[in-house]
């Protein structure tokens, strides 16, 4: 049954295939993806005709590699400014959350709590459509009774910040939580008792131990930021983001220009994901 | 007399580690057994062993004559107590004892006859519906303990299921937990390493020290006539003094310690002169101002360091007149010896035969 | 002292409170109102806006509609009891068979692929799958088949697609419940008798409900608002309720109409997730954790 107890060759072995193909079926996808990024063909798909990097460095007409794909670079490039910000908002605010309902007492508390973790269970479609909705109407009462035409109520780069943010804030939140509540509030009652005032208590002691968690809350949201798609779809205007363009291409047909962003986009996030979690280990 | 158990030259190595070294012993039916030992000597590998968790790397294992070697623990006619008691906490308290008598498929109403009886005879008989996390540590010992005898084992195993409990509900588990096997009869295995809870409840008591038994013997005489110096100094508490053979004589020996002080005392193995020794001496064994006319006492002057008072277990720490050795002597509350100050030269004696040595390893 | 602390209480309060509740507010509790007004407004005959059910009732009288979302909810359910049965054994092995030292690195191992997009995983099977595809290309070259199948556009693959996307918030809660599954509960109940599947069903479901409940809510969710997966793995026959959306919003340009199809899927959601809850007697703020 479990390590600890005698088990037959048999269900260990079981056990074990079952272990390898799950595992299989995980990076299966994955690897073919990788792999078909380097192959010297027209499209991304078998049979292997040698090894190639044009679809990373290749300039010439038929083969646009990504390193000269104007388009796909400049999506990279909003989703990375898209990422910064929700990663700084969200941050700041799920830490914020995060104090307000392991430290503070109010009334409605339970309720604003629900509130905080109703974005994980709305469905991301739906989040995308109600910012939608509300935005426009805003941007429509704004227009008619101020006579101010605001941009920022239009979809576009702003409006895809605040429908990640809506949600993403509830992650940090949920990952500070976390480390706060192992926070030894004697600590703060100590610096409290030694002069400091609240906000140099939350400055010099609080926060200094939730450190570990808010970088990985940071991390949690840029990862989170740079691949959302149903609530981007949505709000998403004439600057489009690498997976809402990833989609139209894979949508229409695609060279192996593709492989090679995913390509880069498994090998860069792996990374980020292992300096985060190493960090996070340490730091434990 | 039935044998319940037997551990024929058992031995399992894990890695380049031995565990549990050629163990051999035999347990009477009805019999409160335990094995003693401190951490890491290879007990709980023992009783996995017995249990059917681990396999034996050699030897074998017979309950009532049946070599158990191959058959699974849900198998065996044995059952364990857990050091933590393993109740199940998404069960009620019925429903945890009746696990096992559902796995054997019998009726539902005998089960509930079994359980009420069981409950009834833990003492617990209202409990049933109770959630495991209602009950009080001193219950949840006596429904882990149900759990296992409405099952009939031919033998019980307990992995040191009283150490997790407060000091005051230890003592008072331990004389019920005795009560409760003589009143069933069924064969207890106990593992510790608390001395108190072995020598309080056992029949025999083996004790065990780097995957091997050092001595197994009744309570009394692992105290009294302790085989081994590790037994010695592990059963009780005992002050050790290094020396060598003086003289050997037809059944004690004298010993000479480093302070030059000489004394007669008897010897678990045969010395020769000029051997060093370990002299072993109860602090109860050493008398304090001793009647002069008391015959067959070593005797020797101390100064007294300073007085531990623990109400009944109250003990002086002395030390021998040029001598750097601190000696506790058990203090008796009797108000015989309330005179006695920090810094007092007093005299020590003790009788030849309470003090016992052995060859330095 | 008592007057000057309260003073100090109610500052970080305010300071704590007043992003978090511009958050709540302005982007989860008025867009969903507005998303629920826009639901009730339709355009009459002479072409202005007025309060109706008609967008409702559309729904009910289409049966293309109402039967795209119960296929979803359906599929969702399905999708949520598969990547549960597959998750739990991985779960139970990394937390009670494998051996410790290798525990860390096979967990790390199984968070990997979902740091990277939905979008590059769906493509990774899509590249697998299709016509043209890796499969195809090997039961070829092995002469299996004569000519290729296309393997994408149905529903076996589009739930295959479903459940791997969703394969990590069922297995990570799983892992966490079942770390905290003592050993010797399992022990005891072999050594009381039991096999393997009496302690499955008695010990380690009974004591895995937190986590399986967590699990299959976000699960459950994230399926039924899903879509991408639907969308490129199911194809034209996929009939996923959010295109239905996506259709009325950005193809149709009928807003209402969209409003309330995402009303409909909302409200689903809430009281499956809900049911979820009260059929396991749990809490959501304390599965969420």
């Amino acid at each position: 049954m479990i390590r600890t107890l005698p088990n037959s060759k048999a269900y260990l072995w079981g056990f074990k295939s079952y272990i390898i193909l799950y595992f299989s079926f995980l990076f299966a996808p994955l690897l073919v993806t990788c792999i078909l990024a380097f192959n010297d063909s027209q499209f991304p798909a078998l049979p292997w005709k040698g090894f190639s990097l044009d679809w990373f460095t290749g300039s010439s007409s038929e083969r646009v590699g990504i390193f000269h794909d104007q388009i796909n670079l400049q999506s990279i490039w909003v989703s990375a400014q898209v990422a910064f910000f929700v990663t700084i908002l969200s941050t700041a605010v799920g830490t914020c959350a995060a104090f307000l309902f392991e430290q503070e007492n109010f009334r409605f508390k339970q309720a604003l709590y629900f509130l905080m973790i109703a974005p994980l269970v709305i469905p991301g479609v739906i989040l995308g459509i109600s910012i939608l909705v509300f935005s426009t109407s805003m941007g429509t009462f704004f227009e008619d009774s101020l006579k101010l035409d605001v941009g920022l109520f239009g979809p576009g780069f702003w409006l895809v910040v605040l429908g990640q943010f809506s949600f993403i804030s509830t992650l940090v939140t949920l990952v500070v939580s976390a480390r706060l509540k192992k926070f030894d509030r004697t600590l703060e009652e100590a610096a409290m008792n030694l002069g400091a005032n609240r906000f140099e208590v939350i400055w010099h002691i609080t926060l200094k131990f939730l450190k570990p968690s808010i970088i990985s809350g940071a991390a949690v949201a840029f990862l989170m930021s740079f691949e959302n798609f149903n609530t981007t779809l949505f709000l998403v205007g004439s600057e489009t983001t690498l997976p809402i363009n990833l989609y139209l291409q894979v949508r229409d047909g695609s060279t192996p220009v593709i492989n090679a962003i995913s390509f880069l986009l498994i090998v860069s996030t792996s990374a980020v994901a292992l300096v985060n979690l190493y960090f996070s280990r340490r730091r434990a | 007399m039935q044998i319940d158990l037997s551990v024929l030259s058992v031995t399992k190595i894990f890695d380049a580690f031995t565990a549990v070294d050629a163990v051999s012993f035999e347990v009477n039916q009805g019999e409160f057994f335990s094995i003693l030992g401190p951490s890491g000597c290879g007990k709980t590998t023992l009783l996995r062993m017995i249990a059917g968790f681990t396999e034996p790397t050699s030897g074998a294992i017979h309950i009532r004559g049946e070599d158990m070697s191959g058959i699974a623990p849900n198998k065996r006619p044995v059952n364990l107590i857990f050091q933590h008691l393993a109740l199940f906490p998404m069960m009620s308290v019925e429903q945890n004892i009746a696990f096992g008598l559902q796995r054997r498929r019998e009726n539902k109403t005998d089960i509930r006859k079994k359980v009420r009886a069981i409950l009834e005879r833990v003492g617990l008989p209202d409990y049933g519906d109770r959630k495991v996390d209602q009950l009080s540590g001193g219950q949840r010992q006596r429904i882990a303990i149900a759990r296992c005898l409405v099952l009939n084992p031919t033998v019980l195993l307990l992995d040191e299921p009283l150490g997790a409990l407060d000091l005051k509900l230890r003592e008072q588990m331990k004389v019920e937990l005795k009560k409760l096997q003589a009143q069933v009869g069924t064969t207890f295995i106990y593992i510790t390493h608390d001395q108190s809870e072995a020598l309080v409840m056992s029949d025999h008591v083996a004790v065990m020290n780097e995957g091997k038994f050092e001595q197994l013997d009744t309570p009394q005489n692992l105290y009294n006539r302790p085989r081994t110096p590790f037994v010695a100094r592990f059963v009780g508490e005992n002050n050790a003094w290094s020396g060598s053979v003086h003289r050997c004589g037809e059944s004690n020996v004298e010993v000479r310690t480093e302070e030059g002080l000489v004394f007669r005392t008897k010897a678990e193995e045969r010395l020769q002169p000029g051997q060093r020794v370990d002299l072993f001496l109860r602090p109860e064994a050493m008398l304090i101002q001793p009647d002069p006319g008391l015959p067959g006492l070593n005797r020797f002057d101390v100064v007294v360091d300073s007085i531990l008072f623990d109400g009944a277990n109250s003990q002086l720490l002395v030390t021998p007149l040029k001598s750097r050795r601190e000696l506790v002597v058990a203090l008796p509350q009797n108000r015989q010896y309330d005179y006695i100050k920090a810094g007092d030269k007093i005299e020590i004696g003790w009788d030849t035969n309470s003090g016992i040595c052995f060859l330095q390893r | 002292m008592k007057a000057s602390r309260k003073h100090h209480f109610q500052w970080t309060l305010a300071f704590f409170l007043t992003p978090v509740v511009l958050w709540l507010f302005l982007l989860i509790v008025l867009p969903h109102i507005d998303l629920l007004f826009m639901s009730f407004r339709t355009k009459d005959d002479s072409g202005s806006m007025v309060w109706s059910f008609s967008n409702y009732m559309l729904f009910f009288k289409e049966p293309i509609y109402w039967l795209t979302f119960v296929r979803t909810v359906l599929y969702s359910i399905l999708v949520t009891f598969l990547t549960f049965t597959i998750a739990l054994p991985v779960a139970f092995y990394i937390t009670k068979v494998s051996r410790p030292r290798y525990q860390v690195f096979l967990t790390m191992l199984l968070l990997l692929p979902f740091w990277v997009s939905e979008l590059v995983r769906v493509y990774g099977w899509m590249i697998l799958l299709r016509e043209s595809g890796v499969i195809n290309h090997f039961l070829m070259k092995t002469g299996l088949l004569d000519k290729p199948i296309e393997m994408l556009y149905n529903d076996v693959t589009m739930i295959m697609g479903l459940v791997y996307t969703s394969m990590l918030f069922m297995v990570v809660p799983l892992i966490g419940v079942l770390e905290n599954l003592d050993d010797s509960l399992i022990e005891a109940a072999y050594d009381l008798g039991a096999n393997m599947w009496t302690i499955l069903f008695r010990i380690i479901i009974p004591h895995a409900v937190p986590g399986i409940v967590s699990g299959s809510i976000v699960v459950f969710m994230l399926t039924l608002g899903d879509y991408l997966t639907p969308n490129l793995m199911g194809g034209k026959n996929s009939l996923w309720f959010t295109e239905q959306i996506y259709n009325q919003f950005i193809a149709s340009f009928n807003w209402n109409q969209g409003s309330a199809f995402g009303f409909l899927l909302l409200a689903l959601s809430s009281l499956v997730i809900w049911a979820g809850l009260k059929l396991t007697n749990q809490k959501l703020s304390k599965v969420v954790k």
